[in-house]
């Protein structure tokens, strides 16, 4: 039992545990105290000393989020001397701030901005510090642009690339006036390990890091009469997609998504999801492939565990810091790039299409994706597979910009052919939701018989813990099946890539003898995407993540191989998982990379 | 006020007695609370500026029950205007590894690090040998201590405790947020007795004579004796050691040229005190006896009437903008607000008034920097530009 003891904040008693810091028991007490280098996400850094307050026989003002609360304690959040000094210091950051606000991605939702029209700093008379300065902005990475002139210096993309991430590629050189966030040898950050996750635009405060936005060109695409311009949206999009548009966290918005996709005027409007599904049928026959290779074969060529490769952030990190373990990742395409390689052969087929006439454009909550969308390999179709990435915060954008009043919209439906999709499609947005998908369907193919959880909700490879483990016993499976009999599959799940570092360790080591691993390189998976909604916190993603389960709950159809669409590519087109055409389209190779 | 006391010469730090091994042999043998007590009535503070009580920064040290522990000599001497802890090194090593061993042997650590600044590096081959020579007598004792070299790489800041851990930890240094204090939680995260090289030379004396030789000097709240770098103007700049609670005019009477303007005592980070402030200027740390009382490392740069005082401010800001870290928003931007502002006002680009924003700032910085860094800008900030406001204008 932690020792609770007594403090008071502006007069106003309240009672907490001890080593909590003011900030905390100021919120407890219903006292709002401003921050900028503070996130709940990440390690108390206390530079930005927004946060400062009076404590009663304290010489100096103590920051807020890093000073824990002692007894009797009495603190002061609005003292004379902490605002006279809070204000000074939003000014100084100002200064020093390239603070051309309507020429800025983030205009409206930077934290900077707000704390300055909080305070009405209207004089401002310290001298600019942006001319002198010689600020560059790195905008050679296909997701991320870096503007030095924006950046506050809090580090919050420096502790997200090293807490969340386990990266580094962000961090803090040189002192003094100099002092700044920068890559390895000050390279562009598409020269230098960066995974492209993005997690460090959804953690940064202010404009310094923003995703490369394709707003104008889809715009162009769209207007341009001799295009067919297809859209496809991930799953994590319709339960983020709200909180851009006016709705709480954890809103569902499917519907009106399409509504508006619609609206905006897109030729057809079609489901990742759907090509989510078609993974499942070629990873779970992959990996039972896998399984008979090593189990029966014993060929050493086979490598387990397989891992998962939906995740573009995870690709690149493995290629980066493993690529000895490139021949462990599924050979499978993320189902973006399935479905843009989909959308030039077997769409442009159906519906008689020239593919060249045809924009593919995808809607993700991701940057790596579009990193992934311009890697030379994809271009299985004869063309680019994806042309444009949007995140779902462009995609907001472009909704806000059309006029569009989301609230009212009508439900609308995805167009056919590659727009049907299951549940288990769904939950791929989720940490674990790849490999519950997977475990569904092949469980059924090798046993007949359905998962046995109730529901089909495979429960210990749900929630946030970093890394989950699961082990799957396989009974009585059909006679083609007879040697995984009493195999017990063991699985294991991480997101975030500090956490795919240690089950990649493990592996290394031989530790854990997983049959089968799914990594997401964000914290909580797609859902909590580096082109997700910002902000971002534990209560949002685990929000998120309630509507991922509460829309696969919903579905009426909650195993890939059920999906009718995907029965039909199968007959009409692809002939069976892991034929040659799926080979040709639907399955990639992985480039080594240098970590330096 | 004018103060009374008179400019007293000591002699102990560098007084080479050659009897460390008597020292270090006879101090183990006592207990640990009975070394303590000495020197919590020794009453030393520190001597790298700060001023803590030493005795009682190696009591709450010793009191955190078993876990590893270290002892860090922090030999980053960088404030401009301070070489006193170069010459301890050279001269007298022994004392300062003695009492490193001997506050191991109070704490409880058996590992001990000197962290050398960058540009001492050519002190290094010496100390060494030293260090050999001073563990070949330990083992023969059977004191199990070692002490290795940190080498600095030249960051003024990290000679801020804390950075001072970061950095001998791999990281950048860059100072910690307080609590945790080094007692509880310092180098690698477990307590930590930091004392500048000074420091560690005075509680060689304290063992030896026993705390009432060192008390007997000085003033009350500024005991004992105190090595002073006197540098600028003088027509005999050096090291000095002297008893502490001397005033002003007493010093500058020893070591100035019959035309100093002012004093800058404690370096680029310390005050700079005026001729019509000499009388009631006292050095020591702050007590009820004397007027002003100015704290310390050491340094007393002299100034006479042909330097511009805007251009040593100029100067002293020019180091701060530099040798910041660059973490916290008020040290970092302040440093850079302050330097601009001061050149602006002198071209005229800005108003004389805009000095009053600048000093409201550096009050800014004083409450709210992270370390004693940002915090301690406004000391030379604030009296140069009160004590010579003309000269910033005109």
């Amino acid at each position: 039992m932690t020792k609770k003891i007594k403090i008071s904040i502006n007069g106003i008693f309240v009672e907490v545990e001890e080593g909590t810091t003011i900030l905390d028991a100021a919120r407890k007490a219903g006292v709002i105290i401003p921050t900028l280098c503070y996130h709940k996400d990440l390690c108390i850094a206390g530079n930005c000393r927004v946060c400062v307050v009076e404590v009663a026989g304290q010489k100096r003002l103590a920051a807020a989020c890093a000073t824990p609360c002692e007894e009797e304690m009495e603190i002061y959040t609005n003292s004379l001397n902490v605002l006279h000094s809070r204000k000074q210091i939003i000014e100084l950051l100002l200064s020093e701030h390239n603070a051309d606000c309507t020429s800025c991605f983030k205009n409206g939702n930077c934290e900077l901005q707000k704390l300055a029209s909080d305070y009405k700093i209207l004089k401002q008379d310290f001298i600019r510090l942006v001319p002198f300065k010689n600020y560059s902005i790195d905008k050679y990475s296909p997701s991320i642009i870096k503007d030095d002139s924006k950046c506050i210096r809090c580090q919050r993309c420096v502790r997200t690339c090293a807490e969340l991430q386990g990266i580094n590629a962000l961090t803090v050189a040189y002192k003094g006036d100099q002092m700044k966030i920068t890559t390895f040898f000050e390279k562009p950050i598409n020269d230098v390990v960066c995974s492209t996750c993005g997690q460090c635009i959804n953690h940064c405060p202010t404009g310094a890091l923003v995703e490369k936005n394709y707003i104008e060109k889809v715009w162009d695409a769209i207007t341009d009469k001799s295009k067919h311009v297809i859209v496809q949206t991930a799953p994590a999009v319709r339960i983020g997609l709200g909180e851009e548009l006016g709705f709480p966290v954890g809103e569902r918005v499917t519907g009106k998504m399409v509504a508006a996709l619609k609206r905006l005027g897109f030729d057809a409007v079609m489901d990742t999801d759907f090509t989510a599904d078609l993974t499942i049928m070629e990873e779970g026959t992959e990996l039972l492939q896998r399984l008979k290779g090593v189990l029966v074969d014993h060929n050493p060529e086979v490598k387990l565990p397989m891992a998962t490769s939906c995740s573009p952030g995870w690709i690149k990190y493995i290629e980066h810091i493993f690529p000895d373990f490139l021949n462990h990742l599924s050979t499978c395409k993320s189902p973006q790039q399935m479905f843009g390689a989909l959308a030039k052969t077997y769409y442009a087929k159906a519906r008689n299409l020239a593919p060249e006439n045809i924009v593919s454009v995808s809607i993700m909550p991701c940057t790596a994706k579009k990193f992934e969308a311009a890697r030379p390999e994809m271009h299985d179709s004869g063309y680019r597979d994806v042309d444009y990435v949007l995140t779902t915060r462009e995609l907001a954008i472009m909704i806000k910009q059309a006029g569009i009043d989301f609230m009212k919209l009508e439900d609308a439906h995805f167009d056919r052919l590659m727009g049907e999709s299951t549940g288990a499609a769904v939950i791929f947005g989720a940490t674990g939701g790849v490999m519950e998908a997977a475990l569904r369907t092949v469980y059924e193919l090798v046993t007949g018989r359905e998962v046995p959880f109730k529901n089909l909700d495979i429960t210990p490879v749900r929630g946030m813990e970093g890394v989950r483990e699961a082990t799957i016993k396989i009974e009585n499976p059909l006679e083609e099946w007879a040697f995984l009999d009493g195999i017990e599959l063991k699985c294991a799940v991480a997101h975030g890539l500090v956490n795919a570092k240690k089950v990649m360790d493990s592996i290394r080591t031989g530790q854990s003898d997983y049959h089968f691993v799914e990594i997401m390189a964000c914290p909580g998976g797609c859902l909590g995407g580096g082109g997700q909604p910002i902000p971002t916190s534990l209560e949002i993603r685990r929000k998120r993540a309630e509507a991922i389960y509460a829309e696969d709950a919903g579905m009426p159809l909650r195993k890939s191989h059920q999906n009718p669409e995907i029965i039909k590519i199968y007959t009409d087109f692809l002939g069976q998982p892991m034929s040659e055409k799926s080979h040709h389209l639907l399955h990639t190779h992985y480039t080594a990379r240098e970590r330096f | 006020m004018a103060i009374s006391y008179q400019l007293k010469r000591a002699d102990f730090i560098f007084k080479n007695e050659n009897d460390w091994e008597d020292v270090l042999s006879k101090s183990i043998k006592r207990t640990p609370s009975e070394l303590i007590n000495e020197l919590i009535s020794s009453e030393l503070k520190g001597r790298g500026g700060a001023g803590f009580p030493t005795g009682l920064k190696w009591k709450l040290t010793a009191e955190v029950p078993n876990v590893t522990k270290y002892v860090i000599c922090n030999a980053d001497e960088g404030e401009p205007g301070t070489f006193k802890d170069r010459e301890i090194l050279s001269m007298v090593p022994f004392k300062v590894l003695t009492a490193m061993a001997i506050c191991g042997h109070v704490i409880g650590a058996k590992e001990g690090y000197i962290y050398l600044r960058g540009e001492y590096f050519f002190l290094q081959p010496e100390l060494k040998k030293a260090i050999k020579e001073f563990e070949y007598y330990c083992k023969e004792i059977k004191l199990d201590f070692t002490i290795r070299i940190f080498m600095g790489s030249g960051a003024y800041i990290c000679g801020e405790e804390t950075a001072l851990f970061e950095s001998m930890e791999g990281k950048r240094g860059e100072p910690r947020n307080k609590p945790p204090f080094p007692s509880d939680s310092g180098y690698m995260g477990k307590p930590t007795v930091i004392n500048n090289v000074e420091t560690l030379a005075h509680t060689y004396t304290i063992f030896k004579y026993g705390a009432k030789r060192f008390y007997d000097l000085g003033v009350q709240y500024s005991r004992g004796s105190k090595l002073f770098s006197v540098s600028g103007d003088s027509p005999k700049p050096g090291i000095y050691e002297l008893e502490l609670g001397m005033s002003l005019t007493d010093f500058i009477e020893e070591f100035g040229d019959g035309d100093t303007k002012a004093v800058q005592v404690g370096g680029a980070s310390g005050f700079l005190v005026p001729r019509k402030r000499f009388a009631e200027t006292a050095i020591g740390f702050q007590g009820k006896l004397v007027g002003i009382s100015l704290p310390t490392g050491g340094s007393m740069m002299l100034f006479n009437s042909s330097r511009s005082m805007f251009n040593v401010l100029d100067n002293y800001l020019e180091f701060f903008r530099e040798e910041s870290c660059g973490q916290c928003t008020p040290c970092r931007v302040g440093c850079q607000q302050l330097l601009k502002g001061i050149k602006a006002v002198k071209r005229g680009e800005k108003n004389a008034r805009y000095l009053d924003k600048l000093l409201r700032l550096t009050e800014t910085m004083k409450l709210t920097a992270k370390c004693g860094l940002g915090q301690s800008v406004a000391n030379s900030f604030s009296s140069i530009v009160e004590n010579f406001r003309e000269e910033m204008i005109y």
